[in-house]
């Protein structure tokens, strides 16, 4: 069986036709051709009138509600799922239960009914008051001057987005190695301070990506608060069609603009993912640092 | 053995986790710059026993002494231990340096800040002194030209010799080893050993858990056999590892030497 050395170096390979592949990217080109020329040719996409609203400021203002909307809506979740994660994995059987609680109730509802939830709070609870219970009351307020669409659709969106972020956070800082905790033990470093510093950087590098993932998700979903009549991205472009009929450009025009969002998204999710990683692979020392506090070289 | 000048005082230390009682009243005395190798068979409660004396691990009973510290409580009245904060448990820490087995470097951070980071989060000291000082003990074990690379850039015994490094920036007065060289191929052993023995000959207190019996030789001060959760025969390197009294002791020595 086996051949002279001399011929082996001469052979030649021969490749094994790939048809499949073929037919994949006969179809794929098919299928592109066909709907770049649709998007082309035919008059019923209006381009102008995507043209003439893609800066309208109507448009413009509802993108500005979506974006803060969306960046409160993460922040607070982030903060909550964080607390709610730190609880789950506490020894004390009832701040695990309380938090597992929330988590149930919170991913069990639709969302949808959450905000109308809230919104209509002061049916259920007219006066929203803090004091000592059975005691003196130290603050009160009328739960309608409290609630309005946007602190609804706040509370709403970030309450249900904390519990899916918890059980992210929570994987994130399991997937720690117990090693890198009691070497911050050892070292004397505090609780806090290890925490902050040596735990959750690297919890970091496994939390990000799902949770970049349900950030474009509440970006997206942050739409149903049309439901309690705040005008974001998308209700903003149902207020102009429902006048002026010119559904589908109006549509168009607000795809191009979750688009732009979500693809700057994911742009600084990978520049997030990158500068985590370091220390992780093992490439060049030169990578720059997340933080870099320390470039004290001489 | 109940001398009071020793460093490190070990007065009946239980321990069980469960059912499973993994040391049964341990007394233990190290004496200031000396090297003690404990040896035994894996499960024997070396690890334990090591992690209890920085509080990694908390007795069930018994007192560990650290220099006048009592480790993890405060004796108010005679009799009565209070558990002290985790702060003051911390500042108990400074005062001893551990070494793992899996080295447990900060895998985000280059060995330089790996090893200023508790002097400048927990001692307070300022940058350039903690640097200076990072600087000093890289190139006491050898690691100065790797100051900006990362751990997982680094080959086991680098990685070790680092993790040295970084107990030693807290000044400590004894420094823990458990299995120091148990996760090392085995041409890179030497080189820890070498930074260990010349750890051990300035003067450093040592306890150091290993299967290396030539280290225990050479570098020990005294060896103990640890066997069930008691140290069972303690002495010189000479007589535990060449004379031992116990079958034990015995058996274990014929299995690893
Ligand atoms: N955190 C723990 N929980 C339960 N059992 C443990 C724990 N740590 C150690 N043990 C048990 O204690 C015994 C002694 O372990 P260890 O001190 O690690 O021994 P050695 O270091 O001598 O191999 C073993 O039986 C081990 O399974
Ligand atoms: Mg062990």
């Amino acid at each position: 069986m086996t051949s002279p050395r001399q011929t082996v170096d001469a052979d030649t390979i021969v490749r094994r036709p790939r048809r499949w592949r073929w037919v994949g990217i006969a179809a794929v080109v098919i299928a592109a051709v066909s709907v770049a020329t649709n998007f082309i040719t035919n008059p019923n996409y209006k381009w102008d009138v995507v043209g003439r609203y893609l800066f309208d400021p109507r448009i413009l203002n509802g993108l500005g509600t979506t974006l803060l909307l969306t960046l409160v809506g993460m922040v607070i979740a982030l903060a909550v799922g964080l607390g709610l994660a730190v609880m789950r994995m506490s020894k004390s059987g009832l701040l695990s239960a309380s938090a597992g609680a929330y988590i149930w109730f919170f991913r069990g509802t639709p969302v949808l009914v959450q905000l109308i939830l809230w919104y209509n709070l002061a049916i259920v609870i007219p006066e929203f008051s803090i004091g000592i219970p059975f005691g003196p009351t130290l603050w009160s307020a009328d739960t309608n001057s409290l609630i309005t669409p946007w602190t609804a659709a706040v509370l709403g969106l970030s309450l249900n987005e904390a519990a899916y972020l918890a059980e992210i956070i929570r994987s994130g800082i399991v997937s720690v190695d117990r090693g890198q905790t009691e070497a911050a033990d050892a070292l004397a470093i505090g609780r806090a301070t290890s925490f902050r510093r040596i735990i959750l950087p690297q919890a970091l590098r496994v939390i990000v990506p799902p949770a970049a993932n349900e950030a474009i998700g509440l970006l997206k979903y942050s739409s149903v608060v049309s439901v309690i009549a705040l005008p974001e991205l998308l209700y903003s472009g149902q207020l102009i069609y429902s006048r002026t009929y010119e559904t589908i450009p109006v549509l168009i025009v607000v795809c191009i603009w979750y688009l732009v969002v979500v693809t700057v998204l994911t742009g600084l999710e990978h520049l997030l993912e990158r500068r985590l990683g370091v220390g992780f692979t093992t490439g060049g020392t030169t990578s720059r640092r997340w933080s870099r506090w320390l470039i004290a070289k001489r | 053995m109940a001398d009071r000048e020793a460093l490190i005082r070990l007065r009946n230390i239980r321990k069980s986790f469960g059912e499973n009682t993994v040391l049964h009243g341990i007394d233990l005395d190290v004496h200031a710059g000396e090297v003690l190798c404990l040896i035994g068979a894996s499960g024997s409660g070396k690890s334990t026993l090591l992690r209890c004396i920085n509080h990694l691990e908390v007795p069930d009973s018994g007192r560990i002494y650290v220099g006048d510290h009592l480790m993890g409580y405060e004796e108010r009245t005679p009799g009565r231990l209070h558990e002290l904060s985790r702060r003051k448990v911390a500042a108990q820490r400074t005062e001893v340096g551990m070494v793992f087995q899996h080295f447990n470097l900060f895998p985000h951070l280059t060995v330089l800040e790996n090893i200023v980071e508790a002097p400048l989060r927990v001692r307070k000291l300022d940058k350039s002194t903690a640097i200076a000082t990072a600087r000093d003990l890289l190139q006491r074990v050898g690691m100065s030209h790797k100051e900006n690379a990362y751990p997982r850039q680094l080959s086991g015994g680098q990685q070790q010799r680092v993790a040295i490094a970084r107990g030693l920036a807290m000044r400590p007065k004894v420094m823990l080893f458990d299995e120091p060289t148990s996760a090392l191929d085995p041409e890179l052993v030497g080189e820890v050993l070498d930074v260990m023995t010349g750890l051990a000959r300035d003067g450093m207190t040592m306890i150091v858990v290993t299967h290396e019996m030539g280290f225990a030789r050479e570098a020990g001060d005294r060896v103990a056999f640890m066997s069930d959760g008691m140290i069972l025969e303690m002495g010189t390197p000479t007589q535990v590892l060449s004379n031992p009294v116990h079958e034990r002791t015995r058996a274990f020595l014929s299995k690893v030497l």
